[in-house]
């Protein structure tokens, strides 16, 4: 029989809604689960205590007929969400032992619609990395082990590692994650689980610590495409709190998932076809090719032309706003403090003890590139390639419907491959970048299996605020790929 | 353009991070990788482009210019590493 742990949150909301089995029993397998895969470091703090009183309350909902959309479903928060009276640390030492007094807006509206919380999920340190390997807290392990008969661990990708691990070991039903140039894509890729990243605006920023604000934005990662219509739905809408959260309704993103794309266009940018990507990557994306043809969906090959350009532009516009918003850890209001002989010393000692290498790297790129006599040759010029590439994309929509790609260059490698070169590993998120520099949802779906047994995911970018028909079209994706396979260490393996 | 130790000192600063001296030549060759990586973009010509400030169409919203909330030191301060009453505490900054 089928631990509950395993089910999918439409599953479960349909057990539950049956009266199969109650959102406490449901949280308990998960609880356990938990427990049989801790080596994955998933967790930074677990909270199955506050887990068992929110089960018991929603069921006590449930039982008045006041069910939410969510209800009952027990979920991970990264850390990187505040959450009231539960340590948030961004997986850094600057702020370990930090224990907010408010609660982020997506993570009250989770609540609200009914989740349960089964604790923080570990990421990269202030959710720079796309291999999770610069948590103050230790690196997260992917479930997924290669085919070949070694044991090699593999990293779950970055820089919500800790949501998708948890999530494709079934010990979450769901996780929340954030993607600022595809910290939910890549990780979901790697994982072989489902991940979407929002129209910028669309999820509130308010109470998420912030990396790069023009940037970051939340969304949910899940074991189906449906389960994201789903949970996406509880996070998002406006918030009078984030200035940049749009003011428009919430649909029903489960009603939009039709399951028919016939008539719709599918553009396929042969800018995407670029060095470095593997055999394995390029023969998924052609077969993806083909089920959105097979699907009765036109394919359009399309161009845009400032692709190559994305990353680097990146690479300036995010530790540039890093730089400014970690500026507010100087170790006087909360966080960690090293004393030093003077005010200044204190700054200085406390942000080098605090952050880790990445983040201070990035910080000093930020100051660098914002500098007096740089600040045009770099920042400006980022932000003027920022419009090219967002009118590329617009160019692109007056022809296509979506746009599709493989979701990362490569599939997890293993935590011992990991190049020294900070630029060889900012090569992972060439394919999910521009889509955050444009601010357009996008997510990945995983549709097959490397040579040596890693899942692959394909990527499928979408018009602004029109997250239902990427849904709609990620679950025609979905259908087709028939995606079973099994990470090794999963719960209860 | 090529960051020196010197260049990797002002940025430090800037940035208030206190370096090791072992570090500097680590540091202005991992910054210059990324600088000459990020670089690519002067092939570009912008001229006439407008630098992009949101990537959503919308107007700044404005609400009214009152007090919506206070009264909450306890809170403001829970976290605080070292507070003196209702106040945060630093090292002394004036002699």
């Amino acid at each position: 029989m089928t631990k509950l742990n395993e089910l999918k949150i439409s599953e479960a909301l349909d057990g539950m809604a049956k009266g199969d089995f109650t959102s406490v029993e449901l949280t308990q397998d998960c609880i356990t689960a938990m427990e049989q895969t801790k080596e994955l470091n998933a967790f930074i703090v677990e909270t199955p205590g506050k887990a068992r009183e929110m089960a018991a309350a929603s069921d006590a909902r449930r039982a008045k007929g006041e069910a939410g959309v969510m209800e009952g479903i027990p979920i991970g928060m990264k850390d990187l969400f505040c959450t009231q009276g539960t340590q948030t640390t961004a997986a850094s030492h600057i702020l370990e032992g930090f224990v907010p007094q408010y609660e982020s807006t997506v993570s009250q509206n989770l609540w609200n619609a009914g989740s349960v919380m089964l604790g923080k999920l570990n990421l990269d340190e202030f959710a720079m990395g796309s291999a999770n390997i610069t948590s103050h807290f230790g690196n997260v392990v992917n479930p997924w082990q290669r085919n070949n008969g070694s044991n090699a661990r593999m990293v779950p990708g970055g820089s919500s590692g800790g949501s998708a691990a948890s999530v494709a070991a079934n010990s979450v039903l769901g996780a929340t994650g954030t993607d600022t140039g595809g910290s939910i894509r890549q990780p979901a890729a790697f994982c072989g689980i489902t991940g979407i990243k929002p129209t910028y605006g669309r999820c509130s920023r308010w109470g998420v610590v912030a990396f790069a604000s023009s940037l970051d934005q939340a969304g949910p990662m899940t074991r189906s495409v449906r389960d994201c219509a789903i949970m996406l739905e509880a996070m998002a809408g406006y918030d009078k709190k984030d200035s940049t959260s749009i003011n428009r309704p919430v649909p029903s993103y489960q009603n939009e998932m039709t399951g028919s794309i016939k008539g719709k266009r599918i553009g396929v940018p042969k800018e995407y076809r670029v060095d470095g990507t593997s055999d394995e990557i390029i023969k998924l994306w052609e077969q993806g090719i083909e089920w959105m043809r097979d699907a009765g969906a036109e394919i359009v090959d399309i161009s845009l032309p400032h692709t190559k350009y994305a990353l680097p532009a990146y690479y300036i516009v995010a530790p540039a706003e890093a730089s400014s918003n970690l500026a507010r850890y100087d170790g006087i209001r909360y966080g960690h403090r090293v004393e030093g002989e003077d005010l200044n010393d204190l700054y200085c000692k406390t942000r080098a003890d605090g952050f880790g290498d990445e983040v201070q790297r990035r910080i000093m790129i930020g100051a660098y590139v914002l500098s007096a006599g740089f600040y045009d040759a770099y920042y400006n010029k980022a932000r003027q390639v920022r419009t090219l590439i967002a009118n590329d994309f617009k160019a692109a929509f007056g022809q296509v419907d979506a746009i599709l790609t493989p979701t990362a260059p490569t599939p997890a490698f293993g935590d011992n491959e990991i190049q020294d070169d900070p630029i060889a590993m900012y090569l992972n998120d060439v394919f999910t970048v521009p889509a955050s520099l444009a601010g357009l949802p996008a997510m990945s779906v995983p549709a097959g299996l490397s040579n040596d047994g890693l899942p692959l995911g394909l990527h499928l970018i979408g018009q602004p605020f029109e997250e239902g028909e990427l849904l709609n079209i990620g679950g025609v994706m979905e259908k087709a790929a028939a995606f079973s396979a099994k990470p090794q260490l999963r719960a209860g393996a | 353009m090529s960051l020196d130790r010197s260049t990797v000192e002002k940025v430090a600063q800037l940035a208030k991070l206190a370096i090791d001296e072992d570090d500097k030549d680590r540091l202005a060759g991992e910054l210059n990788a990324i600088i000459g990586f990020v670089e690519q973009l002067s092939e570009l010509d912008t001229t006439g482009v407008q630098p992009m400030t949101s990537v959503v169409e919308a107007n700044a919203p404005l609400r009214a210019d009152v007090v919506n909330d206070g009264d909450i030191a306890e809170k403001v301060l829970a976290n605080a590493p070292e507070r003196v009453q209702d106040f945060f505490a630093v090292p002394k900054v004036v002699e």
